[in-house]
């Protein structure tokens, strides 16, 4: 599925990541988790395509897609989430969602904008299809015409979790998806995320500091210190890993006091 | 009275080009949020290559009309990719200087090659004027604002709707986010600049059919900079009616208060709007990000 090879990326002097690799498998739950400034969104920007290794590469269903910019690799399958919310503002509910399926409408943007028959029947069909599944499943249908600034935050997140599920993504990259949200609105993210798993078999790469949240739904778990990647395993090992109580379960009440 | 209604028409007919070349400047920061100062120079040249095939070649009005179009774009895609793009990253008034700067060697190049004078574009639009009832528009404004007016709400509907305006209004709200989507931005910011060239034909024709065409006509641009601030920097919408609003403002200055106060009293008005409203009539706080 995706692979990430020994990749090291600079910022000036500062090493942000520092031979880390990756193997994420198909149709399970990889997390990266690690203190704050390990390197997990970096890592994630350069699997995006966002930030350039110095060296390193990654390769997804064999192919190696290390020199495409992001929205080629958008049109390979990769779909991803954000920190903060980054959802668009000023646009409906609906629109931000299907903007997400922009890579699955084959019309280009400028040969869309004649609106042939054939754009607008491929969009017709799109918009059926994500009320039917994505709006349904995300238990968005209440909101979907309300403009996205002016739901609570927990929604938001929602909101972007269905623009990163739209385009049924081979691999969808999930950055914090419950920071800053309640217990129950956690407990409903996590559910949400392994029935998007289940459903549609999609690989997941997730970032997150809630460890009772990582530690329930991950098939594997890499650990990164300082741009280093300590230990990987399941769950049950990463637990019981001494190097990682150190590294991070030790700093988890400056985290939690921090989040 | 009549006299106040003859100026009010002849003032908003003014403003619907200025709405015209408000959108060609909105269209380019909403997509890179970079302010292009070289519009009204696109737009002079614009005028001049339909002056050169229409009347220095003598292929008329319609050769004219499309080498202009197509000459803009040409030139708007060349200043997009080998002086803009190479400043992504530097800071807002770097990039803003730099398109001043284009404007000048524009400017300058007209100069070089058309010469200081006056030149009259053959009449595109009718002279004969128009009657409201009793209030009298001159002809060619009356045209230009009407043509100006069709187009403005053409783009303004067709970037509401169309995937590339979707598109572009996606860039617009988060770059990165749009990119990562699959959404090519580079190509999203070509797109801007090509309705920008389009605007900036049609309106820089239309501004030498109503004035004449001289290197310096691209200077309008100091009276659009109001309209765009009024309307609010990224409301396509709210260029129309800004547009509108100051073309009649400066005309309503100049029937009570003279011309010379012509220029001043929209910043006026701009300056009293944004007390009240920062962003504009029409914009949303996304621009205080710059």
């Amino acid at each position: 599925m995706l692979n990430v090879d020994e990749i090291e990326l600079n910022f000036g002097g500062v090493k942000a990541l520092n031979g880390v690799s990756i193997h994420a498998e198909t149709g399970k739950i990889t997390s990266i988790i690690g203190p704050n400034g390990a390197g997990k969104t970096s890592l994630f920007n350069v699997i995006s395509g966002f930030y350039r290794p110095s060296v390193g590469k990654v390769t997804l269903d064999d192919e190696d897609i290390s020199n495409l910019p992001p929205p080629n690799r958008a049109y390979r399958g990769m779909s991803r989430t954000f920190q903060n919310i980054a959802l668009f503002r000023g646009m409906t509910v609906l629109d931000n969602i299907k903007l997400g399926a922009h890579t699955q409408l084959k019309a280009g943007v400028l040969t869309a904008g004649f609106r042939t028959s054939a754009a607008r029947r491929e969009e017709a069909e799109l918009s059926s299809d994500i009320q039917r599944e994505i709006v349904e499943f995300l238990g968005l249908r209440h909101v979907q015409h309300h403009s996205v600034e002016d739901l609570p935050y927990g929604l938001q997140k929602r909101v972007e979790l269905a623009r990163g599920l739209v385009t049924r993504p081979k691999i969808l990259m999930l950055d914090e998806p419950v920071a800053g949200m309640h217990s129950e609105e956690k407990r409903d993210m996590g559910e949400l995320i392994v029935e998007a798993k289940r459903k549609w078999g999609t690989t997941i790469l997730l970032i997150e500091h809630d460890m009772s949240m990582v530690m329930g739904l991950s098939d594997k778990i890499i650990v990164l210190s300082f741009g280093k990647p300590i230990a990987e395993g399941t769950p049950e090992e990463i637990s019981r890993n001494p190097a990682v109580i150190e590294a991070y379960l030790g700093e988890t009440e400056l985290e939690g006091t921090a989040a | 009275m009549t006299l106040i209604l003859d100026y009010s028409a002849l003032g908003i007919a003014t403003g619907g080009l200025y709405a015209l070349i408000a959108l060609g400047i909105i269209v380019i920061f909403r997509a890179s949020h970079t302010f292009n100062f070289a519009m009204g120079e696109m737009m002079t040249l614009s005028a001049y290559l339909f002056y050169t095939i229409a009347v220095t070649y003598s292929f008329g009005i319609v050769a004219g009309l499309i080498a202009s179009a197509i000459g803009s774009v040409i030139v708007a895609l060349l200043i997009e990719r080998a002086v803009l793009r190479p400043m992504v990253g530097q800071p807002f008034i770097a990039i803003v200087m730099v398109t001043f700067g284009v404007g000048s060697v524009i400017r300058g190049v007209m100069s070089l090659i058309w010469g200081p004078m006056d030149r009259q574009v053959p009449a595109l639009l009718a002279r004969d004027p128009v009657m409201l009832g009793e209030i009298f528009i001159p002809g060619k404004s009356a045209r230009a604002f009407a043509i100006a007016v069709v187009i403005v709400i053409s783009l303004i509907l067709y970037l509401r709707y169309s995937r590339a305006g979707i598109a572009l209004r996606a860039t617009a709200a988060d770059q990165m986010t749009a990119y990562s989507m699959g959404i090519d931005v580079r190509r999203v910011i070509q797109f801007a600049w090509i309705i920008a060239a389009l605007a900036g034909s049609i309106s820089g024709i239309m501004v030498a059919n109503v004035n004449s065409l001289t290197p310096h006509m691209g200077l309008i641009v100091l009276n659009i900079l109001s309209v765009i601030i009024l309307g609010g920097l990224n409301s396509i919408g709210g260029c129309l009616i800004a547009g509108l609003i100051i073309g009649w403002l400066e005309a309503m200055t100049g029937l009570f208060l003279g011309g010379e106060f012509r220029e001043i009293t929209p910043y006026i008005l701009v300056l009293l709007v944004l007390l009240v409203r920062p962003n504009g009539l029409f914009g949303t706080k996304e621009v205080e990000r710059i």
